[in-house]
């Protein structure tokens, strides 16, 4: 795979020695900027992020309990009418997906139409049988979306993964931002960047914006987190922090007469929105898993009652499984009645027959993945495979096809990346952040670029190796912009 | 605020106060057992054992008491819920859950005594132990300071709550050394034994200094204990914890207009030791008086739990 010439997304093409003309002063940049100041600045962003703690935890590895996600210090850069053109498709895809979720747990009128298999469905671990006919506040299910993307050329985005549940990594995006406009404030002299720091804001208005009726002026908003031991309590601190609300845990609510209440030192106090950062199985454990100690017993009585808003909704799940995945371009095209703007990833899904016969023959060449798995966990990437491995996977598909697809390797694209032997491209994917409210959809002018560090590698989990880079996105001449930093503003003179 | 929030904070207070102390008490024996001659320099050690109350965990461990495995088990033993490394883990752990209500100050003091704990497996001789807690006292210093440069508002007094009550039972312990710690046979009371072991006792809450100030004589016992606990002047005596504990309760009272049982055991406690004089102290048993002190301030942490409902 790491022959491959791929596209990379400053340089025009991987091993180029001009960049892409739009991104000239980037390539400036670099030239002008000796290595060693490069690293230098890229070890203060991480020492400022240590300090932070904003370390996540590898499940499995008790040494190295806490750590920190490597940054890089050359952001990936999105021109305006690339975003434009982005963000079309993406609000097209969780207008879909929040479609979908809607019939799926009410009327079904896309199985009636014929569209997807029933037992894809039915079948589902999932979905949750529970929550049918329970309709969230406002009827949105998905408020906080992350797509992950990956890019082969300047126009050819495709959809790697939806992630409708509680997708995290946004503190990273705010963080990122941070350290560049504090370690290179010159590229934002140089470049017209949109503000990624009013997220919290906006985040905070998309919570009230979906209270239940009759939550008041100024409904009660949280942030559930299943504790500090969680590998992503840093970012649940650090938004609840950022929002100036409660960061409580299950043994802080209480829920009496369907009312979920919060206990404080002056007593009970109604809770009307929760975003919780805790996964479904575990949220309430008189519905789901019975053993779960860091759930809220009631919590879903109260859903039901139509007392507090869950965002995002219990029953998500079934949106953005791997199974349901391939089917998406038809989701798409059935509740928007046009086509999707941003296409899948072609997927074989190992339970056809035909497709599963393919892909044993192709083993070599394709990326196999578990249907439940995430984290790069339960992943076969065929071109970087030993024998032994693909063997391994061999015989699992064979014995349970169901649980596993396959996509081809795609040519990721690449961005500069510093090495130990200098700048390198290395392959990023990319995951933009959606939210949805009652008052409308709105993408975030960012997000979070991951990129593999490792030559030639295609896995950029953080939990596999992977690092961060600042994501920007240029805005059009004409448009006022600010960054704003440790609370004094600096207004950009335009290039 | 969350009662967990406030829950958090007060044990916070309690750990690292705890830490201190434990760090204050290993640094008096040390120098307690030089003191004494030998070979009964252990009962120094059997003291610090009883004071903390884990004579009985101790012997569980099989070790025989010896200034090494006892200062080892206080300072670094990860199995012994008492040890200075289980506070720092729990002062630690508490802090992480209330990230958001600390200052960048505050947890790294506590994040550094942490790692040192961390990265030593022994504490070594009579000088390397000493060098260890006072790393524990420096970062404890260092903590007190940050948390008085941080907004003056419940989340500091919760803190300083912890801290005053955990203060009013370590002095209280501290000052019950000596009770247990009996003269070596032919010594006498006032004698010179009996008086290093009273400045120790001095010296382990930063008193020596105070003492001359306050009582322009040399060193007698009843003056220690008179200093100890009701002269208010001195921030380790029972008075003077008793007398923060009350302020920080009226503070919290008057901002979240929470007052009661709490509020009514400190003030009854801070009246009866306004008016306590040593000598009767010393006349109806030291140690018994201290041993009814320290259940009523476990009375008093409860009645804390319950005011701001804790649990």
């Amino acid at each position: 795979m790491g022959k491959t010439r791929a596209f990379d997304e400053i340089m025009g093409q991987s091993g180029s020695n001009t960049p892409r003309p739009e991104l000239a002063a980037l390539g400036q940049w670099l030239d002008e900027t000796p290595d060693v100041e490069l690293r230098r600045r890229q070890q203060s962003a991480e020492a400022t992020f240590r300090q932070l703690g904003i370390t996540f935890a590898v499940y499995g590895d008790s040494d190295a309990s806490e750590r920190i996600i490597p940054f890089d210090i050359v952001p990936r850069i999105f021109l305006a009418d690339e975003w434009a053109r982005l963000s079309e498709g993406l609000v097209q895809r969780v207008e879909a997906i929040n479609a979908f979720l809607d019939d799926i747990y009410g009327e079904r009128k896309i199985l009636k139409a014929g569209v997807l298999p029933e037992d894809l469905i039915f079948g589902n671990p999932q979905f949750r049988p529970e929550i049918a006919g329970m309709r969230p506040p406002h009827g949105i299910w998905a408020h906080i979306c992350g797509i992950d993307l990956v890019r082969t050329g300047p126009d050819e985005f495709f959809v790697l993964e939806d992630n409708a549940r509680t997708p995290s990594g946004v503190s990273y995006m705010l963080e990122n931002r941070e350290a560049m406009l504090r370690l290179c404030p010159e590229l934002f002299r140089e470049f017209r960047v949109a503000a990624v720091d009013s997220y919290p804001d906006r985040l905070l208005e998309t919570m009230k914006s979906v209270a239940p009726h009759g939550s008041g002026q100024n409904p009660v908003c949280v942030v559930l987190t299943p504790g500090h031991y969680n590998s992503a309590y840093y970012e649940h601190s650090f938004l609840a922090d950022s929002m100036g609300i409660e960061l409580v845990e299950a043994a802080d609510l209480v829920v009496d007469d369907d009312i979920v209440w919060m206990r404080t030192i002056a007593g009970r106090v109604k809770v009307d929105v929760i975003y919780r950062r805790i996964d479904d199985d575990y949220l309430d454990p008189l519905v789901f898993r019975p053993d779960s100690m860091l759930g809220v017993p009631g919590l879903i009585a109260a859903y039901a009652a139509g007392n507090v808003a869950l965002l995002n909704a219990p029953g998500n799940g079934i949106a953005d499984d791997k199974a349901i995945y391939s089917y998406m371009p038809e989701i798409v095209r059935f509740y928007s009645g046009a086509e999707p703007k941003l296409p899948n990833v072609e997927t074989w899904r190992c339970r056809e027959p035909q497709a599963l016969k393919y892909v044993l023959d192709n083993l070599e060449k394709v990326v196999v993945k578990l249907v439940d798995g995430s984290g790069g966990y339960g992943m076969l990437v065929g071109p970087t495979a030993s024998k032994a491995e693909i063997e391994a996977f061999r015989a699992a598909l064979i014995a349970e096809p169901h649980r596993y697809i396959a996509q081809p390797t795609l040519a990721l694209s690449t961005v500069p990346t510093l090495s130990d032997s200098g700048l390198a491209p290395r392959h990023v994917d990319f995951r933009p952040f959606v939210l949805t409210g009652s008052k409308g959809i709105q993408v975030v002018p960012g997000g979070l670029t991951r990129v593999a560090l490792k030559e030639g590698s295609l896995v950029v989990n953080s939990s596999q190796g992977g690092g961060t880079k600042d994501s920007f996105v240029l805005m059009d001449d004409g448009t006022a912009q600010r960054q704003t930093m440790g609370g004094m503003t600096q207004s950009q003179a335009s290039s | 605020m969350l009662s967990r929030t406030a829950s958090s904070l007060y044990w916070l207070g309690r750990y690292i106060e705890r830490a201190d102390f434990i760090a204050r008490l290993v640094e008096a024996t040390v120098r307690l057992d030089v003191l004494s001659p030998r070979p009964a320099g252990e009962a120094a050690w059997a003291s610090a054992l009883a004071v903390t109350e884990t004579d009985e965990a101790f012997k569980a461990t099989g070790e025989t008491i010896t200034q090494q495995h006892v200062a080892r088990f206080l300072t670094l033993d990860g199995s012994h819920p008492g040890s200075i490394v289980r506070c720092l883990d729990m002062a630690r752990n508490n802090a992480r859950a209330v990230r958001t209500a600390l200052t960048r100050e505050a947890w790294t003091a506590i994040n550094r005594a942490w790692l040192i704990f961390h990265s030593r497996t022994s504490p070594g001789g009579a000088t390397a132990t000493l060098g260890l807690v006072d790393a524990v006292k420096t970062e404890a210093r260092g903590f007190e300071g940050a948390i008085h440069r941080m907004l003056r508002n419940q989340t500091t007094w919760f803190i300083r709550l912890g801290q005053a009550v955990e203060r009013a039972d370590n002095t209280a312990r501290l000052l019950d050394v000596k009770y247990h710690l009996l003269l070596p046979e032919g010594e006498q009371i006032g004698g010179v034994v009996d008086r290093d072991q009273w400045t120790t006792i001095l010296q382990t809450v930063s008193a020596v200094t105070a003492y001359r100030w306050l009582y322009s004589e040399g060193l007698r016992p009843s003056n220690v204990i008179d200093l100890l606990i009701s002269r208010a002047e001195l921030p380790r005596s029972l008075a003077a914890s008793a007398e923060e504990t009350l302020e920080i309760l009226n503070l919290l009272a008057k901002r979240t207009g929470l007052h009661g049982e709490a509020d009514r055991m400190a003030r009854m406690r801070q009246t009866r030791l306004a008016k306590t004089r040593s000598g009767e102290v010393i006349a109806s048993g030291l140690h018994q008086y201290l041993q009814a002190f320290k259940a009523e301030n476990d009375l008093l942490h409860e009645a804390i739990g319950r005011q701001f409902k804790f649990s």
